[in-house]
């Protein structure tokens, strides 16, 4: 498939735009200027960012704990995600979510259910309005492999498929619910056979390479607009950081996490388009270079930002 | 936590409630008589004439009309899209409502038993509640969420079908709880909520589905967060919910020939809880019975007491009693479920109680 150029650098620039507000995000958790917890998304970059791409501003997605990554990949400012994240008035949801619960509305983000699988629903029903208004939009559920496990995810698959949603249901196979890898969860080894029972099309791609990201969620997203229904999209990918920064991970070896960095999905994906002549490396490295400014800049907003005002506590519970 | 000291009647059967007993709509306005599930079934149909985003969804209310038939013949006005019948999946079917709402849609889910919200607790506890406030304001979740509960005369259908669960949602802050106990009533809620900008927990009492009354020809809301006087008295406030209503009302009708003068108070909003009439009524009498069929630990019965003493304490000239359910599962066999649930002359014995203290 030919990608035309600008795609492929915005692509780049997102998954970049994810990476390094990742590493800022955990060093700020790590020296204790973010409350709770981080979840990163990084080493799955393509993942989001392929699904993303596909997707035209007026769909919308709905993510998970993990998901900083959906949120930038579908555009939204790092500014006021990292605001949110140190529960700030000028974040995304004014301080009342924090890291697991950043929506973001006016990009398409319907929010981030940390729950597992309880985002999944709300998808659904987006779509389920989509088609009632005949309008021309899709819904992207995104979950790990430890949510194809529960009741939401099987209800949804189930509901989608017989209703003929436009949902395209995007598995991101990490390879760990917190410290359970999915052998132990799952008796089948590729998730995308769970679309068979819903009689609906099950897809898997190396979730490493955004271009096969890519290329599958384009014919999942079309499958969708054209009236056929949900597919089932399983990106085999992992994540490269503990499941939140800073985690002992006493469940997998350090020599599993280092073969993994050898598929790590932003060099390859440089190395992928300096061959393919598509940019130079001095041109990703500039792109580099534009977004650490971004994210430094999104720091230091995010710092200076005021505090919600406590006499607002209350606010934002009724409509 | 014992309620051996609640009396309990074990004889007597819920009595046919005559439509005489609360009359709310004058002879002067045209009026039809509509039974508690008819008045439901023409609130929602002049919404879904009223705005195209209305739609209902759940188990078997389409041709069925649900379990209850409280949806019957709206599939033939409205098609399938709009009556849509679902897969058995409660917690994905208050999810897609959700979705759905929070998409520019205003859902009415019907959930067949209240006890089967359970499968559900966390689309509607975790999600819908709280979306509006997690996302700081971003949106909002403009659903009803349909259920019937409750039971009595024998006509339950024991532990998994009859309980009585308003209080289990009041604890989540973002859901509004209506539950109405008359046909004029449901109509004017049932239109409320779904013009509400909020989830909106609508209950409908199993036993009043064929309750007739009095419903005005022209159309009505009515306000969500009030409670309604139904009665208006001097000597002791009844406050009472759903059924419960209707025995509150009973045991007023039976002791006005003793000369007590009763207030009956019916909560209909159960969150949020409208304080401000539960404590001019208390204030006003001084004396305070609570009816509620659900359980009476942890109850509503236990809030709206709480609520009398912080709004009427310095007014009271009796100690506040509670009539509930007792603490246990709704038992199948008649004679047992008589044991557990109020009657009329529980309320009774209660009211004399406080009058005579």
């Amino acid at each position: 498939m030919e990608v035309p150029r600008d795609t492929c650098l915005e692509m780049y620039r997102r998954m970049m735009r994810i990476r390094q507000f990742e590493l800022a995000a955990s060093e700020l958790f790590r020296r204790g200027q973010v409350k709770g917890t981080v979840h990163t998304y990084i080493g799955m970059e393509a993942s989001g960012v392929g699904v993303c791409m596909a997707l035209r501003g007026t769909d919308l997605i709905v993510g998970t704990h993990r998901s900083h990554g959906h949120n930038i990949a579908k555009g939204a400012d790092t500014k006021r995600m990292m605001a949110e994240i140190l529960g700030k008035e000028t974040g995304y949801c004014r301080g009342r979510g924090g890291s697991m619960h950043i929506a973001a509305f006016e990009v398409g983000s319907l929010g981030t259910l940390p729950i597992v699988g309880s985002g999944i629903p709300l998808a659904i029903g987006a779509a389920l309005a989509f088609q009632m208004r005949r309008e021309d939009r899709v819904a992207v559920p995104f979950t790990g492999d430890a949510g194809t496990n529960t009741g939401n995810w099987h209800e949804s698959m189930n509901m989608a498929a017989v209703w003929k949603l436009p949902v395209v249901f995007v598995v991101e196979n990490n390879r760990y619910g917190v410290s359970t890898n999915i052998a132990e969860a799952c008796a089948v080894e590729d998730l995308s056979f769970r679309a068979q029972g819903y009689g609906i099309p099950g897809v898997r791609v190396d979730g490493f390479d955004v271009m096969a990201v890519y290329e599958a969620a384009l014919e999942a997203v079309s499958h969708a607009r054209r009236g056929d229904g949900p597919t089932l999209l399983v990106t085999e990918s992992y994540r490269l950081d503990g499941h939140y920064a800073g985690e002992p991970e006493v469940y997998r070896s350090r020599s599993e996490v280092d073969g993994f960095w050898k598929l790590e999905p932003i060099r390859r994906f440089r190395t992928y388009l300096i061959e393919r002549g598509v940019a130079s490396g001095e041109a990703l490295d500039s792109i580099e270079t534009e977004i650490r400014r971004e994210i430094d800049e999104a720091v230091q907003y995010a710092k200076e930002s005021r505090e919600p005002d406590p006499s607002t506590a209350m606010d934002y519970i009724y409509a | 936590m014992s309620d051996e000291r609640d009396s309990v009647s074990l004889s007597g059967a819920l009595p046919g409630f005559s439509p005489d007993m609360i009359v709310q709509v004058p002879d002067t306005i045209p009026y039809k008589v509509l039974t508690y599930q008819e008045a439901i079934r023409e609130g929602l149909r002049e919404e879904m004439r009223r705005d195209p985003r209305v739609f209902l969804i759940g188990e078997d209310i389409g041709r069925h009309g649900g379990a209850f038939g409280v949806t019957r013949t709206l599939i033939d006005q409205f098609g399938p899209e709009r009556v849509r019948n679902t897969p058995i999946s409660e917690n994905t079917i208050v999810g897609t409502g959700t979705g759905a709402a929070l998409a520019g849609m205003r859902p009415v889910i019907e959930i067949m038993f209240a006890d089967f919200s359970t499968l559900a607790v966390d689309q509607i506890c975790n999600q819908a509640a709280k979306l509006r406030f997690m996302t700081g304001g971003q949106c909002k979740v403009p659903w009803v969420l349909r259920m019937p509960q409750g039971g009595g005369a024998g006509k339950s259908i024991a532990a998994q079908h009859s309980q009585s669960l308003e209080v289990l949602y009041a604890q989540f802050p973002g859901l509004k709880i209506v539950f109405p106990s008359t046909p004029y009533d449901a109509k004017g809620l049932i239109r409320a909520a779904i013009h509400d900008d909020n989830p909106v927990i609508f209950l409908e009492h199993k036993m009043l589905y064929s309750v007739r009354g009095r419903v005005p020809d022209a159309e009505y809301v009515l306000p969500i967060g009030k409670c309604d006087v139904k009665r208006v008295g001097v000597d002791v406030t009844v406050i009472a919910d759903g059924s419960m209503v209707w025995h509150a009302m009973q045991a007023a009708q039976g002791l006005s020939a003793k000369g007590i003068d009763v207030e009956v108070v019916d909560v209909q909003t159960l969150a949020p809880l409208d304080e401000e009439t539960i404590g001019v009524s208390v204030r006003k009498t001084g004396r305070a019975v609570l009816v509620a069929e659900a359980c009476r630990s942890y109850g509503p019965t236990a809030e709206w007491g709480m609520v009398a003493m912080e709004q009427a304490f310095d007014f009271l000239k009796s100690p506040i009693i509670r009539v509930a359910g007792r603490h246990s599962p709704i038992p199948f066999a008649d004679s047992l479920e008589k044991g557990v649930w109020p009657e009329t002359e529980d309320v009774i014995k209660a009211i004399l109680a406080v009058a005579e203290y």
